[in-house]
């Protein structure tokens, strides 16, 4: 760098014109793809906070029941609908290793309820890895240590106790289990037939598109609940949680398909007029391999960033109809079935803690939605 | 004429997919094994009282339940002959409900006006807080109002929609003073219309329209705001401005014109999501619409009843869907649903 008597800054180094095009340009272009998606998702602050908030979420499920202080069912008959107690560090303005204060309960006697107050002489420390509920490790490795649990003699509600005396914020944990997979699990349902029917009517058009897309626009103008409700009201009752919770999985998914399949056609009808497709089908490659290896990768992220923005209707969907009690069912513990103590006002105004399932909930379907908003707008990478 | 010839075209195939939802119905209510009666019958031959069952029997000839899967359809749709010659859907006979033990008609009887006037009340609410949010954030981009408006529309987007009606029902009542459950005064129940019932009827409907309409409103939003900000960035806009028109003429002169095209559209992907709402929200709020009568209808297996509540609802959804194709012909002269030429 140098400065020219009049001012000006001129470059020293010797002018290469080709080298902007070499040093930067090339190795974009040479980069996979999902290099330049990840780059570019990346400046998106929102998506990337959320994404990484939903792994970990993901992440944590095999292990709840190490992080949770109690069983999803433990009762303690002596606490029912105790408040929400907080972890303190300063008693009496000293600082002092995370304790809680007992709750003592006095029966009021004009409402006939229990009243609880925290002992504020008594505080007394948590306890950590120590020995409470059996639970398993991803459903394999049996397990009694708790990360933190209550100190001898107290109890540990952070959020809280419900109608039979168990812990919500326990609970909160172990429903999360359920459902943050029932979306998964129904849109996998849902993104296997959007693609079928969807790769089937762009394909090979004629009568077939004809029908499917009927089809389609049939679904599509129905009212998904009115329609989940009467499919998850089929469901015998005899049956144990664990089929439940997969059905009305797919309960889900089957109604959620046609969406993705339109989608799916519609990108199909163009593609499959391109000049590759047309080599593959000349070197003898059958339609499902045309299909499979040279037009599903092509939008396969887009594919995924509407999965992203369709997984929050399903965990929506799931906690209506859990709410409505045509879902899961007890004792299997998701948040809709955690709402269904909520349900009526009464409940709301004097045990508003019941209610603080929704929070994960509106939590998680925001972040779905910033996660597929994020990777939608990453998904041109070379489009400014 | 064109326009009336295209209005007769889509009546034409909103009738046809009524049929197919109706065989897709008739199948759902029957996914359950056995139906009420046979399983009534097999709980009174348990409980050994003899005079029920005979009862039971006779109504399952009578409503042809004996008969095969399809013609049990026929006969619920109307297309044949039943037990008592043709009565079906189709002549005006919705069935009878085991579970209450009454006419279909004489149960939903007036909640299906309720459910209609509840939903449109929803698809007012969406279009006036929608349009002039929408057009607002697009035009006052990446400003505060802006960021508000998406803020408190993906809330609206994230919150399920019953938490919402709890929530308000309870705030409502607290601060407003608006009134809790129910579409009306019970005192005014089964009475005939009148001032004082309208009016009550206005005030029970305040929460739940914002309910229902709170999530198809944000949604609008956001898609009238993406839009109206791809017009705003073409040029006759500049130009427009460049003339000196003042920035509220020149947006509702020509982006706003071009962008509402969508936002008329897309009524018939937010009515059925619409739907579903109410019918969740009127079981939360006890609003007396055909939503809790489905939830008991279903829970109970009392399949005439629930099948006709889902065939009202298709119905409902699929009229409001061929008015919003027909009002879209009707405000964009460029769209034609013809074969396309070749």
């Amino acid at each position: 760098m140098s400065t020219q008597p009049d001012n000006r800054f001129v470059d020293t180094r010797p002018y290469d014109p080709n080298a902007a095009l070499q040093e930067l340009e090339r190795k974009d272009l040479d980069a996979p793809n999902w290099v330049l998606i990840w780059r570019k998702f990346k400046t998106h602050k929102l998506g990337l906070t959320s994404g990484v908030f939903l792994l970990v979420c993901y992440l944590l499920l095999p292990v709840v029941g190490f992080i949770a202080p109690y069983g999803p069912n433990e009762r303690d008959s002596e606490h029912i609908y105790s408040p929400p107690q907080s972890v303190n560090i300063f008693h009496n303005g000293e600082l002092r290793a995370p304790f809680i204060y007992p709750m003592t309960s006095e029966a009021d006697l004009e409402t006939f309820q229990w009243v609880f107050k925290p002992d504020l002489e008594n505080p007394q420390s948590l306890q950590y890895f120590c020995e409470g509920a059996t639970y398993k490790i991803a459903g394999l490795i049996e397990s009694n240590t708790h990360l933190f649990c209550a100190p001898e003699g107290a109890t540990l509600f952070l959020w809280g106790s419900d109608r039979l005396g168990r812990d919500v914020f326990s609970r909160i944990l172990y429903g999360a289990q359920l459902s943050l997979t029932v979306g998964l699990i129904g849109i996998t349902v849902s993104f296997v037939l959007g693609i079928f029917f969807g790769s089937l009517a762009g394909y090979f058009g004629g009568k077939l598109d004809w029908t499917i897309n009927r089809m389609i626009e049939i679904l599509r103008s129905l009212p998904e609940l009115p329609l989940w409700l009467a499919l998850s009201a089929a469901v015998p009752s005899n049956w144990s949680p664990v089929a439940v919770f997969f059905i009305i999985s797919v309960i889900l998914g089957i109604l959620d398909w046609p969406g993705l399949a339109r989608s799916v056609r519609a990108k199909f009808l163009s593609l499959r007029e391109e000049e590759y497709v047309r080599a593959a089908e000349m070197m003898g490659a059958s339609s499902g391999r045309v299909i499979r290896k040279h037009l599903l990768p092509n939008f396969m992220s887009h594919l995924i960033a509407s999965a992203a923005l369709s997984i929050p209707a399903m965990i929506l969907g799931e906690t209506a109809l859990s709410f409505l009690g045509l879902g899961l069912r007890a004792p299997a513990v998701s948040w809709g079935v955690m709402l269904n103590d909520a349900q009526n006002l009464a409940s709301i105004e004097i045990y508003p803690w019941t209610a603080i399932p929704m929070l994960p909930i509106v939590v998680v379907v925001l972040a779905f939605n910033f996660l597929g908003d994020g990777l939608r707008d990453s998904l041109d990478p070379y489009q400014h | 004429m064109e326009i009336l010839r295209y209005a007769i075209y889509r009546f034409g195939t909103m009738l046809l997919t009524l049929l197919v939802v109706s065989v897709l119905i008739f199948v759902i209510i029957n996914l359950p094994p056995g139906d009420y009666l046979s399983n009534q019958i097999a709980e009174l031959r348990a409980s050994g009282q003899s005079s029920g069952v005979e009862k039971a029997e006779f109504l399952r000839k009578e409503y042809a339940l004996d008969k095969p899967l399809w013609q049990q359809y026929m006969i619920w749709m109307g297309f044949m002959p039943g037990p008592h010659g043709f009565s079906g859907m189709i002549q005006g006979n919705f069935g009878w409900s085991f579970e209450f033990d009454r006419p279909v008609a004489e149960i939903v009887g007036e909640s299906l006006w309720l459910t209609v006037l509840v939903n449109v009340a929803a698809v007012l609410f969406v279009y006036l807080v929608a349009l002039p949010l929408g057009v607002l954030a697009a035009a006052r981009a990446r400003t505060w109002v802006d960021y508000t408006s998406a803020f408190v529309g993906y809330l609206g987007l994230a919150t399920p929609n019953f938490l919402l009606a709890l929530i308000l029902f309870y705030y409502g009542h607290k601060y407003f003073d608006l009134p809790i459950g129910g579409l009306m005064d019970p005192a005014m129940e089964g009475e005939p219309m009148s001032w004082e019932k309208v009016k009550s009827i206005l005030i029970h409907l305040i929460v739940p329209t914002f309910v229902i309409g709170t999530s198809g409103a944000s949604a609008m939003m956001q898609r009238l705001r993406a839009n109206m900000l791809d017009e705003l960035g073409k040029p006759y806009v500049e130009t427009a401005v460049a003339k000196g028109m003042s920035p509220s003429r020149m947006l509702t002169k020509y982006p706003l014109r071009v962008a509402f095209n969508p936002f008329v559209a897309d009524i018939g992907n937010l009515l059925p999501a619409m739907i579903s709402g109410s019918v969740l929200v009127s079981v939360v709020l006890g609003l007396q619409t055909i939503g809790p009568t489905l939830l008991t209808a279903l829970k109970t297996q009392d399949m005439f009843l629930s099948g006709f509540v889902l065939m009202f609802v298709a119905l409902l959804t699929l009229i409001g869907t061929m008015i919003s194709d027909v009002l879209l012909v009707m405000l964009d002269p460029r769209i034609r649903y013809e074969e396309r030429q070749r």
